[in-house]
C-alpha cells in the first residue's frame, strides 16, 4: 500500500509543502542570514557579521539599556502573569468541580473573554482604565508600572478562562477514590490538596505553566493597543521592541532581526524545557 | 438518629452550595461587566463616556426624577455612535474581509494538512520524516522571528491581497495543524484503508471516502483552533496585506486611532460591540467544539 500512496506525494503533500516553505522556512533561514547584514528590503543587504548584535547593546559605543530594560520587564511580566492566572484558575476549577448549581453558565462566562481577540479586549480595559484613573489626574501610560498592571489585569481577563478549562479537565481525571480514600483515612482539605490533588495535577500544572509563560513572553498585540510601549518605551515588552526597532527607525531592520533571533532562541528555550519536563515526568509515572 | 443526622448534613451542603452559587453568579457579573459598560457606553455621547462610564445619565438620580431622565436624555444618543463607527471603520468590509479570509484559511488548512498529514504517517522516508520534525519546529518559532522576511516574500509573490494571504496562513498555520492530524491518524488502523485500496480505490478516493469522514473530530478541533487564531490575528495581516485596500476587523479597529494618538471613543465603543456580538454568538452555538477543541490543543500542543 505504501508504493500506491508513494506516487501521489504532488498531490497529498506538495501543496501544504509549497506554503510551508513561502510561510515558514524560507522566511526562516532568510531571517537568521540577515540578521548578519545590513538591508532595508529583502534584496538589497551587505554582510556586516556580528555588528547587529553588538549594535542591540551598544550605540556609537554607549550602553543602550532598551533591549535589556524590554527584556527583564517581560520576563517579570511573565512571571507574574503565570502565578497569579494559575492561582487564580486553579481556584475556581476547584470550586466549579464540586457540583455547584449553575457551573456550566459560570464556565461559559468564565471563558468567553478568551475568544475576544488582543485588539478588541484592550481597547475594552483601555476605555476602563483611563476613566477610573483620570479621576487621579493619571492615565494608563502615566508610569511603566501602571501600564504594568494594566497588562497583567487584561491577560488575566482573557486567560483565566482557558486554563480554568483546562484544570477543569485535569481535577475531573482525578479519581475519585483516591480523594475519598484519603478522607477516610482522615486527610483533612489542605491535606488532600498537597498530598493527592497536586501530585495527581502535575502534567496538567506543567502544561498550564508553560502555556501561560509562553503567552507571557510572546505578548504583542495587547501591549501595543494598550500602552503603545508608553510612556517612553518604557512598557515595551520583547514582542514589540523588535517590531518598533524594525519598522520604526529606518536602518534598524538589523538590528530588529538580530534581537528577532535572540527572542526565537528564548522562547525555544523555554519550549525545550517544557517538554524535557512533561517526558520527565511520564516516566516518573 | 442517623436518618436525622444525614438530613443535616445534606441540608448544610446544600446551603453551602447555594451560597457558592450566589458567590459565583456576582463573579460572573463582575466578569462581563466590562463588556456591559462597553454596551452601555456605546449609546452615550462621546462626552459622557469618560464624565462617568459606569452611569446612565449627567445627573444622579437624588437630585430628583425629572433632572435624572432629562440627565439620560443629553447623556444618551441612540444609534449615533454605531452609524459613525460603520462609516469611520468601513465596518461591513472589514468584517466581510475577516470573514472571507478566515474561512478560506481554515478551510484550506483542514483539506491540506490532512492529506499532508495521512501521507507522511503512511508513507516512511527521510523526506515524510524531515516535513514533520519541520511542522514540531515550526510549532516553538516566534511569528517576529519571520515577520519581516515573510512580508517582504509576500509582496514580491502578490500575495498581499485576501486571497494570497490565505497561502501564508496555511503555510505558518500548517505546523499544529499537521502535528494534531498526525497525532490522530496514527491511532487509526491500517486494515480499513487496505481494505479500500485492494477493492480498487486510488488514494486520493481512500482518503477522501475513508479516512477523512474518521477524522472528522480532529478536523472539527484544528478548524476551531485555527479560526480563532486567524480572526483575532492583527500583526500578520498588518504586514502582509495592502493596507490601503484591504482591512480586517482587528486592523480597522486599531486604525481608528489616529496617528498621534487621538481616539474617537464613542465610534470606538460601537465598533467594539459590533466585533463582540459575532463571537459571542458564534461561541454560544458552538462552544461544546470550541472547549473540547481548546482542550484538545492544549493537551497535545
Amino acid at each position: 500500500m505504501e508504493k500506491a500512496i508513494k506516487k501521489y506525494f504532488p498531490v497529498f503533500v506538495l501543496p501544504t509543502l509549497i506554503a510551508f516553505a513561502i510561510g515558514f522556512i524560507i522566511p526562516f533561514l532568510y531571517g537568521i542570514f540577515l540578521s548578519f547584514c545590513k538591508f532595508t528590503t529583502v534584496t538589497d543587504f551587505k554582510w556586516i557579521g556580528l555588528e547587529n548584535y553588538k549594535r542591540i547593546l551598544y550605540v556609537n559605543g554607549v550602553l543602550d539599556t532598551t533591549f535589556l530594560h524590554s527584556l527583564w520587564y517581560t520576563a517579570l511580566f511573565a512571571a507574574v502573569s503565570v502565578l497569579v492566572i494559575n492561582l487564580v484558575s486553579f481556584a475556581i476549577a476547584m470550586l466549579l468541580t464540586k457540583g455547584i448549581k449553575g457551573t456550566n453558565l459560570f464556565r461559559t462566562v468564565f471563558f468567553m473573554p478568551n475568544l475576544i481577540g488582543g485588539i478588541v479586549l484592550s481597547y475594552i480595559w483601555l476605555m476602563l482604565f483611563n476613566s477610573v484613573l483620570q479621576h487621579f489626574s493619571k492615565t494608563i501610560v502615566s508610569t511603566q508600572w501602571y501600564a504594568f498592571w494594566g497588562m497583567i489585569i487584561v491577560v488575566c481577563w482573557q486567560q483565566i478562562g482557558y486554563m480554568m478549562i483546562i484544570y477543569i479537565a485535569g481535577i475531573q481525571n482525578i479519581p475519585g477514590e483516591l480523594i475519598e480514600a484519603a478522607k477516610i483515612d482522615g486527610a483533612g482539605f489542605w491535606q488532600v490538596l498537597k498530598s493527592v490533588i497536586l501530585p495527581m495535577l502535575m502534567p496538567t500544572i506543567t502544561i498550564c505553566t508553560f502555556l501561560t509563560m509562553s503567552n507571557g513572553f510572546k505578548l504583542f498585540d495587547q501591549n501595543l493597543a494598550l500602552t503603545g510601549g508608553n510612556p517612553g518605551k518604557m512598557s515595551q515588552l520583547l514582542a514589540l521592541n523588535i517590531y518598533d526597532t524594525m519598522y520604526g527607525t529606518t536602518g534598524w531592520q538589523g538590528v530588529g532581526q538580530a534581537k528577532a533571533v535572540i527572542f526565537f532562541v528564548l522562547v525555544a528555550l523555554i519550549a525545550v524545557a517544557q517538554n524535557k519536563l512533561t517526558t520527565s515526568k511520564e516516566v516518573e509515572q | 438518629m442517623a436518618k436525622k443526622a444525614d438530613e443535616m448534613t445534606s441540608v448544610r451542603k446544600a446551603k453551602h452550595g447555594m451560597v457558592y452559587t450566589v458567590l459565583f453568579a456576582i463573579c460572573s457579573v463582575i466578569w462581563i461587566a466590562p463588556i456591559l459598560i462597553v454596551i452601555l457606553n456605546s449609546f452615550k455621547r462621546k462626552a459622557y463616556i469618560f464624565r462617568n462610564p459606569f452611569g446612565i445619565s449627567t445627573h444622579s438620580i437624588t437630585e430628583g426624577w425629572d433632572k435624572f431622565v432629562r440627565g439620560i436624555q443629553k447623556a444618551m444618543c441612540g444609534g449615533l455612535n454605531y452609524s459613525n463607527a460603520i462609516k469611520k471603520t468601513d465596518f461591513f468590509q472589514a468584517f466581510g474581509y475577516s470573514l472571507l479570509i478566515t474561512v478560506l484559511s481554515v478551510i484550506l488548512i483542514i483539506i491540506c494538512t490532512s492529506m499532508c498529514a495521512w501521507y507522511i504517517t503512511r508513507v516512511h522516508n527521510r523526506v515524510t520524516k524531515a516535513i514533520y520534525v519541520l511542522c514540531l519546529f515550526s510549532m516553538i518559532v516566534p511569528f517576529q522571528m519571520v515577520m519581516f522576511t515573510l512580508s517582504k516574500f509576500a509582496n514580491i509573490l502578490h500575495l498581499g491581497n485576501p486571497l494570497g494571504i490565505v497561502i501564508v496562513y496555511l503555510g505558518f498555520g500548517a505546523g499544529l495543524a499537521v502535528f494534531l492530524f498526525t497525532g490522530f491518524v496514527k491511532g487509526i488502523s491500517i486494515e480499513i484503508e487496505e481494505a479500500a485500496m485492494i477493492d480498487g480505490c486510488t488514494p486520493l478516493k481512500t482518503f477522501f471516502s475513508v479516512v477523512f469522514p474518521i477524522l472528522k473530530p480532529t478536523a472539527i478541533t484544528v478548524a476551531i483552533l485555527q479560526a480563532m487564531w486567524i480572526w483575532n490575528d492583527y500583526l500578520l495581516p498588518s504586514l502582509v496585506l495592502n493596507i490601503n485596500k484591504y482591512k480586517t476587523l482587528p486592523i480597522a479597529i486599531q486604525y481608528l486611532k489616529q496617528s498621534h494618538g487621538q481616539i474617537d471613543w464613542g465610534a470606538m465603543m460601537a465598533v467594539l460591540v459590533l466585533a463582540i456580538i459575532p463571537i459571542v454568538i458564534f461561541y454560544l452555538f458552538c462552544q461544546k467544539y470550541i472547549i473540547e477543541g481548546v482542550l484538545a490543543g492544549a493537551v497535545k500542543g
